[in-house]
């Protein structure tokens, strides 16, 4: 019997298992799938937690409960991946081979990265990217009574990189119309991009929101370090931000188990082919989700897609085929935006996010790059299918892995 | 598209990035730090140079300001220093290699 070893069981690599699974000939072929955790979290609620929409109990649920019967499922933590050897050394010092490696570790904060971070955490100085981070943020905005509250990116690429923006957002609307204290928060969003989003016609519309929403963009912020005694950020040419409460994103960095495997590039992603999802360096590793360093969001909704893709071409290289199944990039994320009100966006590695309709083209339900209700319930929904459809590799009806052009606007790009 | 730059006829994308390293020399790199404002260049922006200019030509790739540090040991603060106001777009300029890709 040969075998397919995932590691990680997050939304990546729980889908791939259950892609596979169904697909895979089970009298050639076994998947086992190497977790460090029990529970399953759902990341994009942890946005919602510390505004009082979702709870912790909203966003997780046990791992197994979402991988199928049939896959050998290992809690262990993955010490070494040996490549040339073709197996994996696990925490305990057990080895495990794989015929065909997938790489789903992920990314993670890594506050450590940014002198001063991790001092001030938790007291004037939080993160959202975390559940223990969010939980925390939500007792603080409780009894915080206002002041200036800066958001801040440290250093592109993040996962989510519209999380952020979300955020600014539903505190302007969390201060006006829950707190009613809107006049006494100051509302400030810190980022290294030139604009508020690294695409353009997303970015001007976004921006266009800040001054509506009253909320200063600071940008091309660089952040050397930050002074927690003093609450400011400091940039590498010197520039100061103050703030009397921090929600920062940490960088962004894939496991480390990559960086000690000697697979990563200086933020320990995994050089991957941008098409076909092989590893660069290894034709039995492939790679999915935010753990590889191609040039798309990292998203949940990019791992779904890349799912398609993935599962294609390891069949064809059990086959012995050529790898013909091809991902263009596609990304697809709905942004909320306060007062019940969210936009969408749905991009490639060739076309940027712009106006239209999704997913069918001139109905709808939804709006490309336009701020609607219909978006927010949408964005809201999301957590239904999450847990029901997409983590177990179910279709989404009409949503298809390549990007659709029509019911897009695709004229109104530059040329 | 060709430009001249200290009297030498070179390949340069719109931008003004060479297209092609082997093109480059001494007098060019001064030639465009100054014309982005750097009026010379020191011992430091020679490091910066080099490293940059070896470390493209292996991987291919314009080093990321944490490679110029980990690989490279150069600061990320020296760095902002020498090159102010987006280091590593200019120092690419002046070393002749590509202009570094922005991420997603
Ligand atoms: C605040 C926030 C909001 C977000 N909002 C959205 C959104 O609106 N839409 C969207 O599409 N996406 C969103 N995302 C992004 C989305 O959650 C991620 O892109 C997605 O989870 C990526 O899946 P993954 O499987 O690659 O990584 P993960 O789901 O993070 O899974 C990685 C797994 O690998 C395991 N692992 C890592 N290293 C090891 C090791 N050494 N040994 C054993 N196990 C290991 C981890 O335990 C983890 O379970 C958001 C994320 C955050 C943080």
């Amino acid at each position: 019997m040969k075998k397919i070893l995932i590691l990680g069981a997050g939304t990546a690599g729980t889908i791939m298992a259950n892609m596979l699974n169904k697909k895979i000939n089970k009298r050639e072929w076994s998947i086992t799938i190497i977790d460090q955790h029990s529970n399953h979290y759902y990341q994009p609620g942890f946005l919602f937690i510390p505004f009082g929409i979702y709870t912790e109990k909203d966003v997780v649920k046990r791992k197994v409960k979402f991988l199928p019967k049939g896959v050998e499922y290992i809690q262990a933590s993955v010490e070494l991946i040996n490549a040339e050897k073709n197996q994996v050394v696990l925490g305990n010092q057990e080895m495990v081979s794989y015929d065909i490696l997938i790489i789903a570790t992920g990314c993670d904060i890594a506050p450590e990265e940014t002198e001063g971070l991790n001092e001030g955490w938790g007291k004037d100085l939080f993160d959202f990217y975390t559940i223990g981070g969010a939980l925390a943020l939500k007792d603080k905005l409780e009894n915080w009574n206002g002041g200036k509250l800066v958001v801040h990116v440290s250093e592109m690429p993040i996962k989510c990189p519209v999380a952020p923006i979300e955020f600014v957002f539903l505190a302007d609307w969390f201060f006006t119309e829950k707190k009613k204290n809107r006049q006494e928060v100051e509302l400030v969003y810190v980022t290294p991009l030139d604009s508020a989003f690294t695409k353009p016609i997303c970015s001007e519309v976004l921006g266009d929101l800040f001054p509506q929403k009253n909320i200063s963009l600071v940008n091309k912020f660089n952040v050397s370090h930050v002074d927690p005694k003093s609450r400011k950020l400091v940039s590498f040419d010197n520039k100061e931000v103050d703030y009397d409460l921090l929600v920062t994103v940490p960088i962004n960095m894939g496991s480390k188990l990559i960086g000690r495997s000697g697979l990563g590039d200086d933020l320990n992603f995994v050089p991957t082919d941008k098409h076909t999802l092989q590893s660069k360096d290894y034709e039995n590793i492939f790679v999915i989700g935010d753990a590889t360093d191609l040039p798309t969001s990292k998203a949940g909704s990019v791992a779904h897609f890349q799912g398609e893709i993935l599962t294609e071409n390891i069949l064809n290289y059990t086959n012995r085929k050529p790898l013909t199944a091809h991902f263009d990039g596609h990304a697809n994320c709905f942004i909320e935006s306060g007062y019940n009100k969210a936009f969408l966006i749905d991009f490639n590695y060739d076309y940027e996010p712009v106006s239209g309709t999704f997913p069918l083209p001139g109905i709808g339900p939804f709006s490309l790059l336009k701020e609607t209700k219909v978006n927010h319930l949408g964005k809201m929904a999301f957590k239904y299918i999450y847990w029901n459809m997409l983590l177990k590799g179910i279709p989404i009806p009409t949503v298809s892995a390549h990007m659709k052009k029509s019911g897009k606007n695709l004229d109104l790009l530059p040329d | 598209m060709e430009k001249i730059i200290a009297g030498y006829t070179v390949d340069v994308t719109e931008e003004g990035y060479l297209t092609q390293m082997n093109q480059w020399n001494k007098e060019i790199a001064e030639a465009i730090a100054k014309e982005l404002g750097i009026h010379e260049l020191t011992e430091g922006h020679w490091k910066v140079i080099e490293f940059l200019r070896k470390d493209f030509a292996e991987t291919e790739k314009v080093p990321t300001t944490r490679r110029i540090k980990n690989v490279g040991n150069i600061p990320t603060k020296d760095l902002y220093d020498l090159f102010p106001d987006g280091p590593v777009l200019k120092a690419a300029k002046i070393a002749g290699i590509s202009k570094p890709v922005s991420c997603v």
